[in-house]
C-alpha cells in the first residue's frame, strides 16, 4: 500500500480524478439506495417541481423525481463510457498490430481509417442510429465503431516505429515467428501508450453519449441517462433551469475527472512531456 | 508545388469513396429491410414500395451505388423521403447559418487561443501559465452543450444583454444577424480554444528552447520579437495541424450547439431527419461535412510550405 500512497501523492491529478471516478462509479452501483424514489414512476401532481426535502433535484414534466434519475443516469454513463473504451482498445490494437506488421494489409486497412475518421464522430454515430432502434447496444456499436480508427492509428505507429528496435531484429532473427514477435516484444510496449489513449476514449465515449441522447439519437426515453433528461428539460429550461442544471453538472464533473486521469496517467508514463503539458 | 497539389487531391479521391461507401453501404448492412425500417411503423404496403422505388433498393448493390455516386459526383444527392424536395436544395436553403457559425467559431478561437498559449508557454510555470492550462483541461471537459445552457442562462436570462435562443437571418440586418449568432460562437468555441491553447503551449516550449532562440536573444532581439516572429512562426506546423483535426470537433459541436440555440442549419436539419428516419438527407450532410473535413486538412497541408519554406514536396 505505501508505494501506492508515494504514488498518488506525486500524481495529485491521478488521485483527484481517480477519487472522482471511484465515487461516481460507487453511485452507480448503488443507484437503487442512494434514490429512495423510482426514477421511472409518473407523478402528475408533482410535474416540474424546482428542488426541495423530497425530490433534492426537482422533478421533470411527468413528475418524475430528477435525483433518482441523475443517480441512475450514471449507469448509463459509465458503462457506455468503459464498454467503449474496452471494445475500441482491443478492437482496435489488433487492426493496429497487424497493420503495422504486415505492409500489404496496411495500405487498405489505412485508407479505409482515413475514411472513417473524416467522418465527424457524431455525424458517423448518427448515420448508424438512424438505420437502427434505439437501444443501448446500438449506441455502444456506433460511438465504437468511430473510435476504433483512433487507437489503429496509435498502435500502427508505436508498431512501425518499435519494428526497426534491435530487439525486434534481434527477436526475428533468433527465428521467431511472425505471431509471437507481435504479440510477445510489441505489444507490451504499446500498453502505457493504449492505457492513456483509452481513459481519454472512456471519457469522449460518455460525452458522444449524452450529446447523441440530448439531441434524440442516443438511447431510448425510456432510459434514464443524462443526455436524455436533459433533452426533456429542454422544452422549459428558461424558467426551471434545474432540469438540465443537474444532469449538465453530473456529466461534466465525470468527463473532467476521467480527463483528469488522462492526464496524469500521461504524466507519470512520460515524465518528460509532464513538465511542458 | 502546382504537382503536389495534385497529388494530395488525387490522395483524397480514396479517402471521400471510403466515407461514400459507408454512409451508402449502411443501409444494405443494418439489420432487416431498410424500406420497412425507414418507412416506420405504421406505413402501408405502397409506402414500403414507394421508398424501395425511390432508393433503388431492387437492384443490386454495386449497381445502385454506382449510379447513386455518379449522381452524387454531379450534386445530386437524391431527394428526402418524407417532403420528396432534393437533398441539395434543402442543404443550400440551411448552411448559411452553420457555415458563418463556424467561420466565427474558427476565427474567436485562433485570435483567442494563439496568444493565451505563447504567453503561457512564456511564463512558464507561473501563475497565468498554471491558470491558463486549469482553465483549458476544464473548459475541454464541459461538453458543447453545457457551456451553451451556462452562457444563455449568464448572459441571456440573467444580463439580457443578448438574444437567449433562436437565429436572425443576414437578410433582416447584418448585426442583428450576428447578435444571435455571439454565444452559440463562444459556447462552441471553448473547446476548440482548449485545443489551440494547448498545443500551442506545448509546441512554444519546445522552440523556446532551441539554439537559435538562444542566439536570438544574446543578439540583443526583443521578448515580444523572439515570441512572435522566431518562436510562433517556427511553431506553426503542429499548431495548424490540430487546428485542422480539430474541425471534426467543430462539426460534431456545431449539430449539438444548433438544438441548444435553436438555430435552423444543417444540425437542426439532421436531427430533424433522425426523427423521421429520413435516411437521404442524413447521407447528404454527412458527405458534405466530410468533405469539408477531407477539404480543410488537405489545405492545411499545402500551408505547411507558406509557413515552413523548407519542407521539399
Amino acid at each position: 500500500m505505501k508505494p501506492m500512497f508515494t504514488f498518488l501523492r506525486q500524481h495529485p491529478t491521478i488521485a483527484v480524478g481517480g477519487f472522482l471516478l471511484l465515487l461516481l462509479i460507487l453511485m452507480a452501483i448503488f443507484a437503487p439506495w442512494i434514490a429512495s424514489n423510482d426514477p421511472m414512476a409518473l407523478s402528475p401532481i408533482h410535474r416540474a417541481r424546482v428542488p426541495s426535502e423530497r425530490f433534492f433535484f426537482g422533478t421533470d414534466l411527468l413528475g418524475r423525481d430528477v435525483f433518482a434519475r441523475v443517480v441512475y443516469g450514471a449507469r448509463v454513463s459509465l458503462v457506455v463510457g468503459f464498454t467503449v473504451a474496452i471494445l475500441s482498445a482491443l478492437i482496435g490494437t489488433f487492426i493496429g498490430l497487424v497493420s503495422g506488421f504486415f505492409p500489404w494489409v496496411d495500405a487498405i486497412v489505412m485508407r479505409i481509417m482515413d475514411g472513417l475518421m473524416s467522418i465527424p464522430t457524431i455525424l458517423l454515430a448518427i448515420a448508424l442510429i438512424a438505420l437502427t432502434r434505439a437501444s443501448l447496444e446500438n449506441v455502444i456499436i456506433a460511438i465504437t465503431i468511430a473510435e476504433v480508427p483512433r487507437v489503429v492509428r496509435l498502435i500502427r505507429s508505436l508498431a512501425l516505429s518499435l519494428r526497426e528496435q534491435p530487439y525486434v531484429e534481434a527477436a526475428i532473427a533468433a527465428g521467431a515467428s511472425p505471431v509471437r514477435v507481435v504479440f510477445k516484444h510489441i505489444f507490451p510496449n504499446t500498453i502505457a501508450a493504449l492505457t492513456v489513449q483509452t481513459t481519454y476514449i472512456c471519457g469522449l465515449a460518455i460525452l458522444a453519449e449524452a450529446s447523441l441522447s440530448f439531441i434524440g439519437a442516443g438511447v431510448p426515453p425510456s432510459i434514464p441517462s443524462w443526455g436524455n433528461i436533459m433533452a426533456e428539460g429542454r422544452a422549459l429550461w428558461q424558467i426551471k433551469p434545474h432540469m438540465i442544471a443537474f444532469p449538465a453538472l453530473f456529466l461534466s464533473i465525470t468527463i473532467l475527472s476521467i480527463n483528469m486521469l488522462g492526464d496524469g496517467l500521461r504524466d507519470a508514463i512520460d515524465p518528460r512531456m509532464a513538465k511542458r503539458l | 508545388m502546382f504537382a503536389y497539389t495534385i497529388r494530395r487531391l488525387i490522395l483524397t479521391l480514396p479517402v471521400m469513396l471510403v466515407v461514400a461507401l459507408f454512409v451508402y453501404g449502411l443501409l444494405d448492412l443494418a439489420p432487416g429491410d431498410p424500406a420497412v425500417f425507414l418507412a416506420g411503423e405504421e406505413a402501408s404496403l405502397a409506402d414500403i414500395e414507394r421508398i424501395r422505388q425511390t432508393l433503388g433498393l431492387d437492384q443490386p448493390f454495386y449497381y445502385r451505388f454506382f449510379l447513386w455516386l455518379f449522381n452524387v459526383v454531379q450534386g445530386d444527392l437524391g431527394a428526402s423521403l418524407f417532403t420528396g424536395i432534393p437533398v441539395s436544395t434543402m442543404i443550400v436553403q440551411r448552411m448559411a447559418p452553420t457555415f458563418t457559425l463556424m467561420i466565427m467559431t474558427l476565427c474567436v478561437s485562433v485570435m483567442i487561443a494563439i496568444p493565451l498559449g505563447a504567453l503561457a508557454a512564456w511564463r512558464h510555470n507561473r501563475v497565468y501559465d498554471r491558470g491558463v492550462m486549469m482553465i483549458a483541461v476544464l473548459s475541454f471537459s464541459l461538453p458543447t452543450f453545457v457551456v451553451g445552457y451556462i452562457l444563455a442562462w449568464a448572459v441571456g436570462i440573467e444580463l439580457r444583454w443578448l438574444p437567449v435562443q433562436g437565429y436572425v437571418p443576414f437578410s433582416q440586418g447584418f448585426w442583428n444577424s450576428v447578435k444571435t449568432l455571439i454565444l452559440p460562437t463562444l459556447a462552441l468555441s471553448s473547446v476548440y480554444v482548449a485545443l489551440i491553447t494547448r498545443i500551442t503551449r506545448a509546441t512554444l516550449l519546445e522552440t523556446l528552447s532551441q539554439d537559435y532562440i538562444r542566439t536570438a536573444r544574446s543578439k540583443g532581439v526583443g521578448n515580444k520579437n523572439i515570441l512572435f516572429r522566431h518562436a510562433l512562426k517556427n511553431s506553426a506546423i503542429p499548431i495548424i495541424t490540430v487546428i485542422g483535426s480539430g474541425v471534426a470537433l467543430l462539426i460534431s459541436g456545431a449539430v449539438v450547439t444548433e438544438t441548444v440555440f435553436s438555430i435552423p442549419g444543417l444540425g437542426r436539419l439532421t436531427v430533424d431527419a433522425i426523427l423521421r428516419r429520413d435516411y437521404p438527407i442524413i447521407q447528404g450532410v454527412i458527405l458534405l461535412f466530410s468533405f469539408l473535413y477531407v477539404l480543410v486538412n488537405l489545405i492545411i497541408d499545402l500551408l505547411y510550405r507558406v509557413f515552413d519554406p523548407r519542407i521539399k514536396y
